[in-house]
């Protein structure tokens, strides 16, 4: 395979479950080094398909090709060359940490010498060395997801699949996480994740998919997809229900568009601070108001009317 | 099969760590059943009555080749639910081997060669003390006998390993303990010969696949095993064995790969 040859390619790719369309014909290619990510809400399709990609679920309709074999008839030979984070920590509870890696290993057919090797490297690199021999139970969450990711490359796999690497996790470990995995890209590896969160999209992806219930509605870098749904910038309003209706005259002339929530206004533009000056200037006091800049929430908002997480 | 082999090697692994709480169930327990059963009980019944009813010179010998097979059905009944739900459901280790170059059949494979290790571990344990006590004889025969004890956990084991892959939790199991092993157990001619018993139940105890193991390792301990009769029952035990086997293939799937 050459440089440019997508690792894993998907035409209308598609799963059913009996009357529930999970995933509804999508289409997407992963060039090998890149970090791409699935994000969506839940029950977006994200899962159904990583797990069709990792060769544990049947594809219903639709082409998936993986290093360019079919999961369907080359599952052992694509999983050999797969490292997989599932959403649900699996390790074995009943062996130790270090154990955890070399009885992985064996399932790889790994050489004893060479996995010992990889688990005492992995251990330093996902900073759990000192918990080598201690038992995975009284691990904390985060320590767990870091093992678990050590276990998905004990294969050196060509492609990482995460999916959902950091929901559950406290924000300090989920930094944790976060910068593990951009060293991880750093060093060329090929990561594929899903995510909730558009922030590790952002951090994490060098190109993303937006999902919304089973279908695709978006691709790009996460900087090309602002520039081109969103404004550079918005400006967070809360203000009493009986102003809501002048303050939307009023910023109509100033703004690209409004995002009306239940809490709050969103007026999206170019010059958020330039607004806020002339809502003011206008006599409108905001109980609150924000500047910040456009994040790929807004993108979904934009696309589909709703938010990532409900 | 080299694949399987490192499930074997995994459980194996596990199992060194917590083998002290299984040895209660898979080993103390049947040698009390030799023990109060055959020494006590034993004592009260005319050894010659218990020949001619039962073959061999007592109710100890009597009974010790039912005990064996019974002690495989246990065994092989407990630890073919458990584990599997937990790694289906609690654990979740099926998943992570499922990551892997491992494919379900490897799981299943696997699953029941290291029930085989087991069982055969169990047997030749309860054989050994058997002998001790003057229950069994340490013979080719007795150890052939302990490895069709195997068959017969092995015929449990498949079906309920291919049940336990449905469950979501091991309420169920439960169940199926109380109201299916248990009663084997008690009347599937362990402790006295099923012809005791009025017609209807002796025909649903003859129906069950302890019985057929029952007859096969008394048989051919107590040395009055006919190959024609000894064929039919192990028709019967690896018919099941295959049956549970193909619902295994079928029920993993549906649960493991959806």
């Amino acid at each position: 395979m050459s440089r440019d040859t997508p690792l894993i390619v998907a035409r209308d790719l598609t799963k059913r479950f009996k009357n529930f369309t999970a995933v509804d014909g999508v289409g997407f290619a992963v060039h090998p080094a890149e970090s791409f990510g699935f994000l969506g809400p839940n029950g977006a399709g994200k899962t159904s398909t990583m797990r069709m990609i990792g060769c544990v679920s049947p594809v219903t309709a639709g082409e998936l090709r993986v290093f360019g074999m079919d999961p369907q008839t080359h599952a052992s030979a694509i999983k050999a060359r797969l490292g997989v984070v599932p959403q649900q920590d699996n390790l074995d509870n009943e062996i130790t940490v270090r154990e955890n890696l070399l009885m992985y290993a064996r399932y790889f057919d790994i050489p004893r010498e060479v996995a010992a090797r990889r688990a005492d490297e992995l251990l330093e690199f996902v900073q759990l060395s000192e918990r080598a021999n201690s038992e995975v139970e009284p691990l904390s969450g985060g320590m767990k997801r870091r093992l678990t990711i050590a276990r998905s490359l004990i294969n050196e796999p060509e492609v990482i699949l995460l999916d959902e690497p950091t929901t559950g996790l406290d924000p300090q470990a989920r930094h944790a996480i976060w910068d593990r995995l951009y060293r991880l890209k750093q060093r060329g590896a090929t990561l594929l994740l899903t995510t909730h969160y558009m922030e590790e999209a952002e951090q994490l992806c060098d190109r993303v998919v937006i999902m919304d219930r089973g279908r695709i509605i978006a691709e790009g870098s996460p900087r090309s997809l602002i520039e081109q749904y969103s404004t550079r910038e918005v400006l967070e309003l809360r203000v009493p229900d009986g102003i809501r209706v002048r303050l939307r005259g009023l910023v109509d002339g100033i703004a690209e568009r409004i995002e009306e929530l239940p809490d709050r206004m969103q007026v999206y533009t170019a010059d958020a601070e330039h607004a806020l000056d002339a809502i003011r200037e206008a006599g409108v006091h905001p109980e609150t108001a924000l500047v910040r800049r456009s994040t790929l929430e807004d993108v979904f908002l934009r696309l589909t009317g709703h938010a990532l997480i409900d | 099969m080299t694949r399987a082999q490192r499930i074997v090697q995994r459980n194996a692994v596990v199992y060194r760590r917590i083998w002290r709480g299984s040895v209660f169930s898979s080993f103390l327990q049947p040698t009390l059943y030799l023990m109060s059963l055959g020494l006590g009980v034993g004592s009260l019944i005319d050894p010659r009555r218990a020949a001619s009813i039962a073959g061999g010179d007592s109710y100890l010998q009597f009974l010790a080749p039912g005990l064996l097979a019974a002690a495989c059905m246990q065994v092989a009944s407990f630890e073919s639910a458990w584990p599997v739900i937990g790694k289906i459901v609690w654990r979740r280790n099926y998943h992570a081997m499922l990551a892997t170059p491992l494919a379900i059949d490897d799981l299943i494979v696997g699953e029941l060669l290291w029930l085989a290790v087991r069982l055969t571990t169990v047997g030749t344990a309860f054989m050994l003390v058997a002998s001790a006590f003057g229950a069994m004889r340490i013979a080719p025969a007795t150890l052939l006998a302990v490895l069709l004890a195997v068959v017969t956990g092995l015929a449990f084991s498949a079906p309920i390993v291919a049940y336990a892959a449905t469950l979501k939790s091991g309420d169920n199991f439960n169940i199926v303990f109380r109201l299916i092993i248990t009663p084997l157990f008690m009347f599937s001619g362990v402790f006295f010969p099923v012809d005791r018993l009025p017609a209807p139940v002796q025909w649903i105890a003859e129906a069950s696949p302890l019985y057929h193991g029952v007859q096969l390792v008394r048989g051919l301990t107590l040395g009055h095993l006919a190959p024609s009769v000894a064929i039919m029952h192990l028709v019967y035990l690896l018919g099941l064995f295959l049956a549970g086997f193909l619902a295994a293939r079928y029920t993993f799937r549906r649960t493991l790969y959806a």
